[in-house]
């Protein structure tokens, strides 16, 4: 015994310090936020809370504007995994057999991601101004200038809560696409050549090649891709804040929403707030960080 | 793919990127039509990708009386770095702040993850994998989750919230990443034997790790660091939570400029790319290795 504590003590030492860290930072302060969740702790003045149990979580969910921000997540995470995928995919198996130039293409398609939100929401803050006509601003007034006015719209300002969302997951997208064709084109060439050359003598056309040879190997990868893109969507803050500020009910999500709610110093229900974005965020997540330690075990 | 596997041990994703396509000796399945409609195709999305790029520069060079609607998409007519120098006189004591705040963190961050990486990977004990779990779900939660109580804490320890705070914060909530990016990298790049072989020798855990890891993880430590530098630098949450304006990184700067009641949009937008400046030159400069911390921390957003 004494003999095997020497030769994985040491290594068991060196992690001390982080778990006794993540230990207090993490599960601890996740802890009191939950906790504080529980109280009726609802203004600045330091009065002694009680417990309230869930009595919190029930007024979320019986209230329109929490669930509006739900709403307004959830159409946001589809429309911006949904394009997300479709430019990132593209982009990967359009360079996916070599083309031209194709570093720089990849360089391109990938800068955005070197950006903060922040930066490019004002940028794109600007280009989504909602003028239309002649006061036309931004995107709508360079599709004026193409005489694309049919495109001229009203961005997130106006309509429904799909075009609303959308708006906002259009900077989104710009920024990761070419994350997620770096990694699908990463998979691509990861795929052995002798594949394609088997396939392509039983006489494989290009999309039966794809369809049932290529994309079956990547499958691990888009789940990745869908695990990623999907928990970046649901903390998505700097983003709004940028684009629209972070008053606006039109574009609320919970992550804004709690934001607006400590400014009223409510903090009880910022926390309930948060431990229900915490919760989706588990839900996705918990599953697939059991799948991969379990992996790595068999390995 | 895993998680772990998605970030392929750091380099070998962007290697498997820059490998050549594999040609097919028979054909390669495409005509010279469907050649030029990918190329056609691929201009299109450059276009669609640069267009934001070609207004933050034409913009950022104009007189205010320049960026009318009408005339917002053409050139500037008179050449101005006035935006520029606007920009730069209200962000240069965030742009230090925002230094003096990313390089350590992402080099502190990146020592503890190495160590930890390295226990993971090869010097394993009973109960590994449970603390592996235990750190890897660190990386995803959501900063809201945490952010109330620590600023509580910090109010208790009776700290000035500012650089100093964040950097702790940044450091603390970097680990896992970088823990994960180095386990990943010493359970493929380090070959067992040798880990074996100065184990025979007799060395301990503090000398394999000095004499044998270190020196073959600069590359590892590439990755994390650029990781770690452009999340902290890029980071907006946590900054307007820890910190005021008054004593904010830049990312609160850049809000500030381009928020308020009269925004000057050539200001904004030369704002914009002064602070997107170090973590694009980092992208320009190391690339490659820049490709590799994206496969393995886009992770944590």
């Amino acid at each position: 015994m004494h003999g095997r504590i020497r030769t994985w003590g040491p290594g068991a030492l060196v992690l001390l310090p982080t778990v006794l860290l993540l230990g207090y930072f993490v599960y601890g302060l996740i802890g009191s936020t939950f906790n504080t969740s529980l109280t009726n702790k609802h203004n600045a003045r330091p009065v002694p809370t009680k417990h309230v149990g869930f009595e919190n979580y029930v007024n979320l969910f019986g209230e329109d504007r929490f669930l509006n921000s739900l709403k307004n997540l959830g159409v946001l995470t589809v429309a911006f995994i949904v394009g997300t995928l479709i430019f990132g995919v593209l982009w990967a198996l359009l360079l996916e057999k070599g083309v031209t130039g194709e570093g720089i293409f990849r360089s391109i398609f990938l800068f955005p991601m070197a950006v903060s939100m922040i930066a490019s929401g004002v940028v794109w803050g600007w280009l989504l101004n909602p003028s239309q006509g002649d006061d036309a601003r931004g995107l709508n007034r360079l599709f004026d200038l193409l005489h694309l006015n049919f495109l001229e719209n009203p961005w997130w300002t106006a309509g429904s809560r799909w075009t609303t969302m959308a708006s906002i997951a259009l900077p989104a997208v710009w920024q990761l696409s070419g994350y997620i064709m770096a990694l699908f084109l990463a998979g691509f060439r990861g795929i052995p050549g002798e594949l394609r050359e088997a396939a392509r003598v039983d006489g494989a056309s290009e999309f039966k090649l794809y369809r049932y040879v290529l994309f079956p190997q990547l499958s691990p990868i888009a789940l990745s891709a869908l695990i990623i893109l999907g928990h970046m969507s649901l903390k998505l803050f700097d983003l709004i804040y940028a684009i629209t500020g972070p008053n606006q009910f039109r574009t609320e999500v919970p992550s804004v929403y709690m934001w607006n709610t400590l400014l009223r110093s409510d903090m009880a229900k910022a926390a309930g707030i948060a431990i229900v974005l915490l919760a989706v965020v588990a839900v996705l997540v918990i599953p697939y960080v059991a799948y991969t330690v379990r992996q790595e075990t068999e390995e | 793919m895993t998680v772990v596997d998605a970030s392929a041990a750091t380099g070998k994703a962007a290697a498997a990127i820059s490998r050549k396509p594999q040609r097919s000796t028979i054909s390669d399945g495409s005509t010279r039509k469907s050649r030029t409609v990918r190329y056609i195709l691929l201009l299109l999305f450059l276009l669609f990708v640069l267009t934001p790029v070609y207004v933050v520069l034409i913009t950022s060079f104009k007189t205010s009386s320049d960026t009318t609607a009408a005339a917002q998409w053409s050139l500037p007519h008179t050449w101005t770095l006035e935006p520029w120098r606007k920009a730069w006189d209200v962000l240069q004591p965030y742009m230090v702040r925002s230094l003096s705040l990313a390089v350590p963190a992402a080099i502190i961050a990146s020592l503890i993850g190495s160590a930890n990486g390295f226990v993971l990977a090869r010097w394993r004990f009973p109960g590994a994998n449970l603390v592996f779990a235990f750190i890897l779900f660190g990386m995803f939660i959501p900063y809201q989750a945490v952010m109330l109580p620590l600023r509580q804490t910090y109010q208790e320890l009776d700290v000035t919230r500012g650089i100093p705070t964040l950097l702790i914060t940044h450091v603390i909530y970097g680990i896992p990443i970088c823990t994960l990016i180095f386990r990943n990298y010493y359970a493929t790049v380090v070959p067992n034997e040798i880990i074996e072989s100065a184990r025979v020798d007799g060395a301990g855990l503090i000398q394999t790790y000095a004499r044998i890891i270190l020196p073959i993880s600069i590359s590892g430590f590439v990755v994390t660091l650029i990781w770690q530098f452009t999340s902290v630098w890029n980071d907006f949450l946590f900054a307007l939570f820890l910190t005021q304006q008054n004593n904010g990184p830049v990312t609160l700067g850049l809000a500030a400029l381009a928020g308020g009641q009269k925004v000057d949009y050539a200001a904004s937008m030369a704002g914009a790319l002064i602070t997107s400046f170090p973590t694009l030159l980092v992208y320009i400069l190391l690339g490659r290795w820049f490709i590799g911390g994206l496969m393995a921390g886009a992770l944590k957003g």
